[in-house]
């Protein structure tokens, strides 16, 4: 068995599955229902000075039978008063002393920073997550993803909060940032011990067309709310990847973001994430997933033959580089194993229409009954002179295995697009020729 | 014992309830989602009027139901009807790529009678005569499947149609002579509401020979079709064949499509003579409107009968009977009355014969007799209706590929000239007619159909179910005898 165990900055937890701070850690009875399911750890729903929410909160998009591919939300932080909330934690953190418990803090002055600090280490928190990304509601009175989009905000409340911090301290950014790297950059340089990543996207998930007014509904009007779910999981892995790849940042990080499985929690980690938090598909489904996140993690790691979760954490970092590295040279085409094709003919049409035309349609014969049960009705056939290797049929093929991509020798060296562009200005080559 | 009704009317509407019922808005949801969507679908090779299968599907899934009504009326005028009774694991469905990937195919049909049952209750008129009418008229002898197929072609097309039927409505076997758990006469008078819109004038209750003469017919109009489709059931010619508890399936199933279900008179001990379709509609309904037992004789073994085999799934789970390699010899009577069938063994020889086993005869208790032994051609009456008409040896209206008889303005399509196939194959014939009648009234050739879904297909496309319907268990049938390799199994 994998040690699953991690350290983040100095916050340990049994394993890697936190539940972010959300709607499923507003309080004492979920963290504890959350830790008897497994949870490595929780992170409290933000704690500040209260607010009042609306009703309703909550929208989302489905895709064909899949409900919940993207949500959002337009709930502030926490409706309890810090007495309460404080209170939970202790009590909580004094029935789990092996899990993390983190609180998450959102107020505005440095004297109130260091308040919020201090009674969150008096608690007994593990650590301490400064919400710097909410992109509603709160953003509007100054807090929330307003700090989040500016680095020099960014570092200057961090310094305020590292001045009296006796506990690790977490920075949680948003996504609505022209480049999040700056953002982390900035929390680094005020001394935060680890970031978190993603917060929500600024998001409209519909537009109801009877009434014309978005979910989620309140009185006649609605607003921007925070998107997460699947949905944003290649947004969130993307920006976790630019931090983790980013020198100038070099702290821990805490993935977010889509995560439902273990396979999600495996990709974050495995691009320098050292732990995750996952709210949305809680949300869905409750705490129970986390037993098959632990048992499917665990079950990867022993068939990687990794003895610890460690070992993976960072692993594709180094495999995501700048374009201009790729190499020109390499090709691979479409290859259609015809004892699985069914004869939908939608590799045919997507490339005819989509890309760029090498696939034909053929008879069938020859073939065997089918593809698509049809003797003679044609089938698709790939036209490897004019195949670019471009991926799109294999997408859209719906037989598992069915339509896969083979790699094809060119027999020439690996050339990049950097050593091409110096081999042309050395008079080492001629220029390879556009595509007709 | 004469017959009599035996269910109460609420036991009756509970016993003889649509066996589909019609999806809800999420069920039809999750299985439009399922659709693929293929480029140049085979289900659409395989419906003989050519629906853009994927086109409506999809057009359910995106809410767009007037929309999925459209593409399938168009194509289809009795839609709604087809979606009910058609044998979909043959067409459409047996055709779905689904099946190669070892999963159910699409419900075809129960999307379509959504998308269908979308347009009749809301009113929608869906189907369009162009604004300048050709100024031709049509006479169309016959208001069942090929002859409204053939009505709703024509006006579309822009002539006038004037449609007889002897019947008091129209609608012909989907009217008056289908399971009523299948299909009940307010869809089939729902869509034929469509053609009326279309501005086709009915004459129901005017049998043509009789009320008028087909002299009369040709002065007033420039072509007519004949869809007189099938007469009589064939006897059975054994003694007490006239005995008055002896009936017709057809007979047997008109009366529960004009008479409140409670009040149709059925026995308690059903006999029915064969093993096709509407003998499964016959025993199946007998027994659901309160016959004790209701069996089928069928002189055949259970591998030869020509019933679907989800129609004979379905009487077995309703409680019927079987008698296989079972003859009738001769109807037993008291007082008048049917008593029972004398029955005999029979043994099918190699080559398909059917011969009695001497001394097997035993009489078994009936009193009631259902004869389903499929329809003679009405060779007497098109004899009679077109002197100068050429016939086939079979008694069906010779013709050629678009539906022209031997007399160049009369068209024929249907039963009457297939001598009985599916509902959806006489709507096609009638459509196929329509557009050769066109072509004799001076139209330009009508093209198509070339389906949104299947636009953009290189080269030439395989065509469409409309120009060439293919059934999917006779070409398994056909490839496995060329290339003798086993293949999966149909549904």
């Amino acid at each position: 068995m994998a040690d699953l165990s991690i350290n983040l900055a100095g916050i340990k937890s049994p394993n890697p599955f936190w539940v972010a701070s959300a709607p499923p850690s507003n309080t004492a009875y979920q963290c504890h229902r959350a830790f008897e399911a497994g949870w490595g750890g929780v992170v409290w729903k933000t704690i500040g000075d209260p607010i009042v929410n609306v009703s309703s909160r909550y929208s989302a998009i489905h895709s064909g039978t899949s409900r919940m591919v993207g949500f959002n939300n337009i709930e502030l932080i926490s409706d309890r008063s810090p007495e309460t909330n404080f209170r939970e934690i202790r009590d909580c953190k004094r029935a789990w002393p092996d899990r993390a418990l983190v609180a998450s803090l959102m107020t505005d002055t440095r004297e109130h920073w260091h308040d919020y600090l201090k009674r969150s280490a008096d608690a007994g928190a593990d650590g301490v997550e400064l919400n710097f990304g909410c992109p509603h509601g709160m953003c509007e009175r100054g807090m929330g993803s307003a700090v989040g989009q500016n680095p020099e905000v960014i570092e200057t409340i961090v310094s305020w909060v590292m001045e009296v911090a006796e506990i690790p301290v977490i920075v949680k950014l948003t996504p609505n940032i022209t480049s999040i790297v700056h953002a982390a950059r900035a929390a680094r340089k005020g001394g935060a011990n680890a970031i978190s990543l993603i917060n929500t996207i600024n998001s409209i998930t519909q537009v109801n067309l009877e009434t014309f007014c978005p979910e989620p509904y309140v009185a006649g009007k609605s607003t921007h709310g925070g998107y997460c779910g699947p949905a944003v999981k290649p947004i969130a892995l993307n920006m976790v990847h630019e931090c983790a790849a980013d020198p100038g940042v070099g702290i821990p990080i805490s993935g977010i973001g889509g995560i439902s499985n273990w396979r999600d929690a495996a990709e974050f980690i495995a691009l320098g994430s050292t732990g995750v938090q996952v709210c949305t598909a809680i949300m869905h489904y409750g705490f129970r997933i986390v037993e098959d996140m632990i048992d499917g993690l665990s079950a990867y790691l022993d068939g990687k033959g990794m003895a610890s979760v460690n070992e993976l954490c960072g692993r594709a970092v180094h495999s995501i580089n700048k374009w201009e590295t790729l190499n020109l040279n390499y090709k691979r085409v479409a290859s259609i194993d015809y004892d699985t094709c069914i004869g939908c003919n939608l590799c045919y049409i997507a490339c005819e229409d989509g890309a760029h035309q090498a696939i034909d349609l053929v008879p069938s014969t020859g073939r065997g009954l089918g593809p698509g049960r049809l003797p003679g009705k044609p089938v698709p056939q790939i036209n490897e002179e004019h195949c670019v290797g471009c991926n799109l049929c294999s997408i859209v093929c719906p037989v598992e295995a069915c339509l896969t991509m083979v790699d094809r020798d060119t027999g020439k060296p690996p050339m990049s697009w950097q050593q091409y562009q110096e081999r042309l200005a050395n008079g080492e080559m001629a220029p390879i020729p556009a595509h007709p | 014992m004469s017959l009599t009704p035996r269910l109460t009317a609420e036991q009756a509407k509970a016993s003889m309830a649509e066996i589909e019922p019609a999806y809800t808005r999420q069920e039809a949801q999750v299985e439009a989602d399922r659709c693929l969507y293929c480029f140049d679908a085979p289900c659409i090779m395989a419906c003989p009027t050519g629906i853009d299968v994927p086109a409506f599907i999809k057009k359910i899934a995106t809410g767009n139901m007037a929309g999925a009504g459209r593409v399938i009326f168009e194509a289809n005028p009795l839609g709604a009807s087809c979606a009910r009774v058609c044998p979909t694991s043959a067409l459409c469905e047996g055709a779905c790529v689904m099946l190669d990937r070892d999963q159910k195919p699409i419900k075809i049909g129960r999307l379509q009678r959504t998308a269908t049952d979308h347009i009749l209750s809301t009113k929608q008129r869906v189907l369009h005569a162009p604004a300048r009418a050709s100024g031709k008229r049509v006479a169309v002898i016959g208001a069942g499947p090929a002859g409204l197929g053939c009505a709703a072609e024509l006006a579309r097309l822009g002539h006038a149609v004037v449609v007889f039927d002897k019947k008091p409505k129209p609608g012909g076997l989907n009217t008056y002579g289908i399971a009523y758990y299948k299909l009940t006469p307010a869809v089939s008078l729902g869509e034929i509401k469509l053609i009326e819109d279309l501005g086709v004038e009915f004459r129901c209750g005017t049998e043509v020979g009789a009320d008028v003469t087909v002299k009369q017919l040709e002065k007033d109009v420039d072509a007519i079709f004949v869809a007189v489709g099938l007469g009589r059931t064939y006897a059975l010619k054994i003694p007490g064949e006239d005995l008055p508890e002896v009936v017709e399936a057809l007979d047997f199933i008109e009366q529960i499509h004009t008479k409140p279900l409670h009040r149709v008179p059925v026995g308690a001990r059903v006999a029915v003579i064969g093993c096709g379709n509407t003998a499964i509609d016959a025993v199946t309904q007998a027994k659901r409107l309160g016959a004790e037992h209701a069996v089928i004789v069928y002189r055949r073994g259970a591998a030869d009968m020509p019933a679907y085999p989800y129609e004979y799934e379905l009487a077995k789970r309703d409680g019927c009977e079987f008698m296989f390699n079972t003859l009738p010899v001769a109807v037993e009577s008291h007082k008048g009355h049917v008593a029972g069938l004398k029955l005999a063994r029979t043994r099918v020889d190699p080559e398909g014969k059917v011969a009695v086993i001497p001394g097997s005869e035993c009489v078994v208790p009936f009193d009631m007799v259902i004869k389903a032994l499929g329809q003679e051609p009405q060779a007497g009456l098109l004899k009679t209706l077109f002197p100068k008409m050429k016939l086939t040896k079979a008694g069906t209206i010779a013709r050629k590929a678009d539906g022209q008889t031997s007399i160049p303005h009369v068209f024929c399509g249907g039963d009457a000239a297939n001598g009985g196939r599916e509902v959806v194959n006489a709507v096609a014939e009638g459509k196929k007619a329509a557009r050769a009648m066109h072509r004799f009234l001076g139209g330009q050739p009508v093209e198509g159909p070339v389906q949104a879904t299947r636009m953009g297909v290189r080269g030439k496309p395989m065509g469409s179910g409309f120009d060439r319907p293919v059934r999917v268990p006779e070409l398994e049938a056909e490839y496995r005898a060329k290339e003798g390799t086993p293949t999966a199994a149909t549904t």
